[in-house]
């Protein structure tokens, strides 16, 4: 797949980086978890929206679209080879996060800026792995055994209660919600405030300093 | 061509935008068709017709029953002359011994048995006031004959005339003369025997409601969910009873086998199974499940999720007494006081219901009141007059059985009357007061006197009493099964799950957005406020640092 890849007139690099499906992807799990996160907290009693009963509905039917289009993710993320963007590494992870502890704020360049076939510092890596390997399909679980839990007994599960289901899926949420307050903040951390959230929308990314990719973050290694 | 594979993703996202958010609105269908099923309709036309009794006997054209009547005694006798299993029938039912069959090898449970109520307290000793609502003649003491036939009061159930009236201190006997009952001022007629017999039949809400719309002693008092408004209810008092819709009787869900009529309620649960009558033609006793099965709801499938461990009535009557107010509090312990006069009085309180009496306390009536919810698998334990118990604490006179471990068990709605009532002190056991009597008696409506009252009705009993005595706050259970209100009245779905709800002190089951774990709930929230302090401090940071460095550049 060739990228296009251009030089604006302000020296910085714009490349074509998200593509359709993942921006569609990105956008529609985040309406859905902002939907939930309301939701759900309505249900558990923290707030009141809807009025329970339908925030439950809409709770149940938000849940079970996530499931399915997640599905969908899973499919695409091994289809097109996009996994090995997830693969877990601590090069560079320090300098990463000593940038965002002290170099962002002395205006130093990011250490490892976005490429065409790099999307993910390590510390994104880290995070989005766990994210989408863990911390999801947890809340994707446990949400599912509190919708069935009228079920449990034909299912054969025993010796589970509701009160800790309901518990882990609680504590799950605030992960998420967690995960929510940092990444929308990181977006911000671009060339300029929106430029990550525009990036999202375009799919094309300018990244302020050229440099170079070394091999090992190279989506498919020479 | 690009352009056009993007607006199509603009269509599909949007598409899936709208079926989100159109979701909520779009769930709830109405079961409006289900009311006009023909089967049903026709079901209903031919029990509702005009003379659609199915009965092949015109009473007023037998010949038995051509005479006049001198007393009711005679009636039963005549109604006996045909109806010859009858005697032996009623002789075996609760209703005629007022003690519960094989409710307890311990003691006798019942009326008449060793249990009591924190409203008059017991039957014993107090007889020719309770037995007004006896189905016999002549119950004033404990040597009534429980074996005589024509002892048996017929009319009480089966006049359809509704003229038909008991003394309310006659012992069950309709007045012989026109009576005034000095309490009510109320004027009792001899019944018109001729003219009632002639139209006896199957008793209706009226006939049962004569004694149990006004147990412990008038109107409203005791259930909370039985009054005179259930005689012809309107169809927001309740659905089933409906006098222009469904006008179902009482036999309809309390089924009848040769005068057994199911529905009492001590240790054995009035309905054992939970079945719908397509498994099983002849329960035992129609439950709301044997009509509605256990999935009822046909839109809403959460609903249908609860069935398991939310009886219907928990959702289904959102209040009791909805019309009528009913006793809520009777505090014996202030009974007795006088007026200037020295004579007894009674004080009028709010709601045109009185809040004292001097022969029975104080009173605290209530409408539209929110039952107390309670696990129960269809059975009351009852403490017995014999049963130690803790002064110190409430005594739950009866309680509903029942656990959250137990799948026969559901969350049911009660009223529960609390009370101030004596007991011996020096026994640690409750007592039966002797209340009502003649001129010379020890009862306490006569001589205002606890200790003697207290005294007679022990000895009337055979039970030892200490002659010391106190008052203890005591709880009366009430399962809350009438009065099903109309679909719109539910009760909603935050009414039990919030904290503060119907539900609030239910033990034993986790309820989404009752029980909030408040530790992790905390946690979290907590966790979530320093990362978004954290952000913003660092992007403050972010803003000075560029400043700065602007400024020196």
């Amino acid at each position: 797949m060739s990228t296009p890849e251009n030089t604006t007139t302000n020296g910085r690099r714009s490349f074509y980086l998200y593509t359709r499906y993942e921006r569609f992807w990105h956008w529609f799990q985040a309406l859905l978890i902002m939907l939930l996160l309301l939701t759900g907290f309505e249900v558990h009693g923290s707030i009141s929206l809807l009025g329970f009963e339908r925030a439950v509905t809409v709770h149940n039917f938000l849940g079970l679209t996530w499931l399915i289009a997640f599905a969908f993710f899973v499919f695409w993320v091994f289809t097109t080879g996009e996994w090995k963007q997830y693969v877990p590494t601590t090069k560079m992870m320090f300098e990463v996060m000593a940038y965002y502890g002290y170099g962002i704020f002395a205006g130093q360049p990011h250490p490892c800026p976005k490429r065409p076939d790099a999307k993910h510092n390590p510390l994104q890596r880290m995070t989005y792995l766990s994210l989408a390997a863990v911390l999801l399909p947890f809340q994707m679980v446990t949400g599912l055994l509190y919708y069935l839990y009228n079920s449990w007994a034909e299912m054969g599960i025993t010796g589970l209660s509701l009160e800790v289901v309901a518990v882990a899926h609680l504590i799950g949420a605030f992960a998420i919600l967690l995960f929510l307050i940092v990444h929308v903040y990181m977006t911000t951390t671009g060339h300029t405030l929106f430029a990550h959230i525009k990036a999202m929308f375009t799919g094309v990314e300018e990244v302020e300093h050229a440099s170079e990719v070394a091999d090992w973050e190279k989506k498919t290694p020479a | 061509m690009r352009r056009q594979a993007r607006r199509s993703w603009l269509l599909v996202t949007a598409i899936v935008a709208a079926a989100v958010l159109a979701f909520g609105p779009a769930g709830a269908k109405t079961g409006a068709d289900e009311d006009k099923a023909p089967g049903r309709k026709l079901a209903q036309n031919a029990v509702m017709a005009p003379g659609g009794r199915w009965t092949t006997v015109d009473h007023s054209k037998l010949e038995a029953l051509q005479k006049d009547f001198a007393t009711p005694e005679e009636v039963t006798v005549a109604c006996l002359s045909c109806h010859t299993q009858a005697a032996d029938q009623i002789h075996h039912t609760i209703h005629w011994t007022w003690i519960c069959d094989n409710c307890s090898s311990e003691a006798p449970m019942g009326k008449y048995g060793r249990t009591i109520n924190n409203f008059c307290i017991a039957v014993p000793s107090n007889e020719p006031r309770c037995t007004s609502c006896h189905i016999g003649y002549g119950w004033k003491d404990k040597n009534f004959d429980f074996k005589a036939n024509n002892k048996i009061d017929c009319l009480v159930c089966h006049d359809t005339t509704h003229t038909y009236e008991k003394y309310p201190a006659g012992a069950g006997n309709p007045v012989k003369e026109p009576t005034v009952f000095p309490e009510s001022g109320k004027t009792y007629e001899p019944p018109d025997y001729k003219k009632i017999v002639g139209k006896v039949g199957k008793p209706d809400r009226i006939n049962c409601g004569t004694c149990h719309f006004y147990g412990g002693g008038g109107d409203a008092v005791k259930h909370g969910d039985l009054d005179s408004s259930m005689a012809m209810p309107k169809k927001s008092l309740d659905v089933h009873m409906d006098a222009e819709g469904q006008n179902f009787a009482c036999q309809r869900c309390h089924t009848t086998k040769n005068h057994h009529i199911a529905g009492r309620l001590y240790t054995t649960p009035a309905a054992p199974e939970r079945i719908s009558l397509t498994e099983a033609d002849l329960a035992s006793k129609i439950a709301c499940e044997s009509c509605h099965s256990a999935a009822p709801h046909k839109t809403d499938v959460k609903s249908n999720d609860h069935t398991d461990k939310v009886a219907c009535q928990a959702c289904h009557i959102p209040q009791f007494a909805r019309i009528i107010p009913t006793k809520m509090v009777w505090d014996w312990s202030t009974a007795g006081q006088k007026n200037a006069e020295g004579k007894p009085f009674k004080k009028d309180g709010p709601l045109g219901k009185p809040s004292y009496d001097s022969k029975k306390g104080d009173f605290v009536w209530e409408k539209n009141v929110v039952p107390e919810y309670r696990w129960f698998n269809g059975a009351m334990s009852h403490k017995l007059i014999t049963d130690v118990i803790d002064p110190s604490d409430v005594v739950a006179l009866n309680q509903p059985v029942g656990s959250p471990d137990d799948p026969k068990s559901r969350i049911m709605p009660f009223k529960v009357h609390r009370g101030k009532q004596p007991y011996d002190s020096v026994q640690k056991t409750m007592v039966i007061p002797n209340l009502f009597g003649g001129k010379d008696s020890d009862a306490y409506w006569v001589k205002y006197d606890w200790k003697k009252a207290i005294e007679a009705g022990m000895a009337y009993v055979d039970l030892p009493f200490s002659g010391e005595f106190g008052f203890v706050s005591t709880e009366y259970y009430y399962p809350t099964t009438h009065m099903v209100a109309p679909r719109e009245q539910v009760v909603r779905c935050e009414e039990c799950h919030s904290p503060a709800g119907r539900l609030k002190d239910l033990p034993g089951v986790y309820i989404p957005g009752r029980d909030v774990s408040a530790a992790v709930t905390g946690l979290g929230f907590t966790a979530s406020g320093l990362a978004l302090l954290g952000v913003l401090g660092h992007g403050a940071l972010r803003f000075i640092s560029r400043k700065k460095r602007e400024g020196r550049s």
